[in-house]
């Protein structure tokens, strides 16, 4: 490591900051000396400022720069019209790619919604709770990359007959007689789901630490005048809990969805695609590096926006109606 | 609460709790034991990998090796990878939370027209998917000679972490008592006062659970870095260097183990040491709205 490195580092640490501190500092100051009314209506935009030129830089401007780029071609020198749209709906790929985004929307969202809901209950009911529950949300602190080497080596494959290193080829064998040792990661249409499992995996505890938390907001004389009523748990749970619990629900799926439709690592580690595993968001990712067509996409870009549009109004729905 | 419930019919906690305990367990294990035959391989000569199950590890001859540590750690670009994951993370933590909260107290404590607007703009913008951005800003950087280096990830990052820093300072510091600020703006106190001297101090529960969260983020992020240092391995964080170990060494289980382990550490200790502002963090980022 250079010196220069380090240099730029210990100033990216301390001299941002200093620098961010002077900048309000002599911005108040001059600010102070404005009489009057005009001083509060300069104020607040002395504090925005940082963060709106970096959010203009790096959101509001790529979004309607990558909108415009999607009718244009490869090298974004003239407009094409639709046909970048166009090859999104009609190409191979693309539709292998886009079927596989909503098999893994179907999927991944209503295992790690249900996964997260029972494991919240379960270890509600448990004296080692945290324990259990931190077991569960531990995969939520490594990186794709590193979970995707994990489920690699789980779903390693060996031909039948020799000894089995992946744990999941092995679980079978020992178990089901006759078992024939699976290429999880080979085989479509296994390959597809054996990826989803990866990212349940991780994202399970994500659920069920936000659901648990809402289980908990529960009034526990509410779920005591029911049992008293004679109620038994299964119906505490359909009739009290879910609908209690249903605006967290939402919430938590929402931000699913959204975090669905844009998986991109796990599969770019594992498979990158290939063998019919495709998803949007790795697509995009070749379009731009493998073939150097900006056009094809900034066009797949702007179908995973459209797509989290709707989520995203919920989001704001919901958000003005807390605030109204 | 529901075990309170139970204790009313002993019976139905006896025979419940068996099942229960074991569901509970059969779980755990699944959960754990993806991670747990990684941490054994990694530690397994290269031969014993590629031949018998990590869990005959427990079984004689007991071989455990540091050496897959090793030579990942100065073969393979791991312990350079480490350092500059280092060197991304901090600056890139340190720089959005300082921003943001700048901002959030605009939002929370002053009037101004458009501020209603404004802040649904941040909220809006906290779904934007970061691929929608990657070619203008790949452009605007390469225009600028910031690809492949620390200082435009720093930035990137900077600018993707804000809209979720925004949203959640905005959140906690709104929440903050009014009459503090009554009171310290009666004592003639200034903004500047107010905001190093109030509002920082007393929202260090906000900001100890945003900087783990946008620590994490970056450490973990492969896109980014993917995107804006690209083919440069001198200052490639580890999921880069990871993923490019994949793709040459398919079958080199001595190096991906350990070099993923490797990757695993610090978000590990720090999960595990901090998890209650980290659980705070997606809590508080998660209730939108």
């Amino acid at each position: 490591m250079s010196i220069k490195t380090l240099l730029l580092a210990v100033g990216a640490v301390v001299g941002v900051p200093a620098v961010l501190i002077a900048y309000v500092r002599l911005g108040e100051g001059l600010i102070g000396k404005i009489k009057g009314k005009k001083q509060l209506n300069v104020r607040p935009w002395l504090w925005l400022f940082p963060a709106f030129i970096l959010l203009i830089v790096f959101l509001i401007y790529p979004v309607v720069n990558t909108f415009i780029l999607s009718f244009k071609n490869a090298s974004s020198s003239s407009f094409v019209g639709l046909k970048n749209y166009i090859f999104i709906f009609t190409n191979h790929d693309m539709l292998i790619a886009l079927k596989n985004n909503l098999l893994w929307l179907v999927f991944v969202t209503l295992l790690t919604i249900t996964l997260g809901l029972l494991i919240a209950v379960l270890t509600d009911r448990i004296k080692y709770e945290a324990v259990a529950k931190a077991f569960i949300f531990l995969p939520m602190a490594i990186s794709a990359v590193a979970a995707g080497v994990i489920w690699k080596f789980m779903y390693e494959f060996k031909p039948k007959g020799t000894e089995q290193i992946g744990t999941v080829n092995a679980f079978f064998t020992a178990v089901v007689p006759n078992f024939e040792p699976k290429a999880w990661l080979f085989n479509p249409p296994i390959n597809t789901y054996a990826l989803m499992i990866v990212y349940i995996w991780m994202w399970t505890g994500f659920c069920m630490v936000i659901l648990s938390a809402g289980l908990k907001g529960i009034p526990n004389s509410l779920l005591e005048a029911a049992r008293i009523d004679g109620a038994n748990e299964w119906k505490i749970f359909w009739k009290i809990i879910i609908p209690t619990m249903s605006s967290t629900i939402i919430v938590v799926a929402t931000t699913m969805v959204i975090n669905v439709l844009k998986v991109f690592d796990i599969v770019y580690v594992m498979t990158n695609g290939t063998l019919g595993t495709e998803v949007i968001a790795n697509r995009m990712y070749k379009e731009m590096f493998n073939f150097h067509d900006f056009g094809k996409a900034s066009a797949i870009a702007v179908v995973l926006l459209l797509a989290i549009i709707p989520v995203m109004l919920v989001n704001i729905k919901r958000f003005g109606q807390r605030r109204g | 609460m529901n075990t309170a419930g139970a204790k009313h019919n002993i019976l139905v906690k006896i025979v419940s709790r068996g099942p229960l305990n074991l569901i509970i367990l059969l779980i755990c294990a699944a959960w754990l034991i993806p991670s747990f035959g990684l941490f054994v391989s990694s530690f397994r000569p290269a031969h014993l990998i590629l031949s018998t199950g990590w869990w005959k590890a427990f079984k004689s001859p007991f071989a455990f090796t540091l050496e897959n540590y090793s030579k990942v750690l100065s073969t393979a670009n791991m312990g350079r990878s480490f350092i500059n994951s280092l060197l991304i993370s901090i600056p890139a933590t340190v720089m959005p939370i300082l921003i943001a909260a700048f901002a959030a107290y605009a939002f929370a404590w002053m009037h101004f027209p458009g501020r209603d607007f404004l802040f649904l703009l941040v909220v809006g913008l906290l779904v934007v998917p970061i691929q929608m951005t990657l070619i203008p800003v790949l452009m605007l950087f390469n225009k600028l000679h910031l690809t492949g280096t620390f200082l435009g990830i720093w930035i990137a990052h900077t600018g993707y972490g804000l809209p979720f820093a925004v949203y959640l300072l905005r959140n906690f510091i709104g929440e903050l008592p009014e009459e503090m600020f009554e009171s310290a703006h009666l004592d003639g106190a200034s903004h500047y006062t107010v905001f190093f001297k109030l509002v920082l101090p007393t929202s260090v529960p906000a900001l100890s659970s945003l900087a783990i969260f946008q620590f994490m983020w970056v450490w973990n992020d492969l896109l980014v870095a993917l995107i804006f240092l690209g083919g440069n391995p001198s200052v490639a964080p580890m999921p880069l260097t990871i993923s490019n170990l994949v793709n040459s060494y398919g079958g080199g289980w001595e190096y991906l183990t350990s070099a993923a382990f490797i990757s695993m550490l610090l978000p590990i200790v720090i999960f595990f040491s901090l998890q209650k502002y980290f659980v705070r963090g997606i809590l508080a980022g998660s209730v939108k709205g």
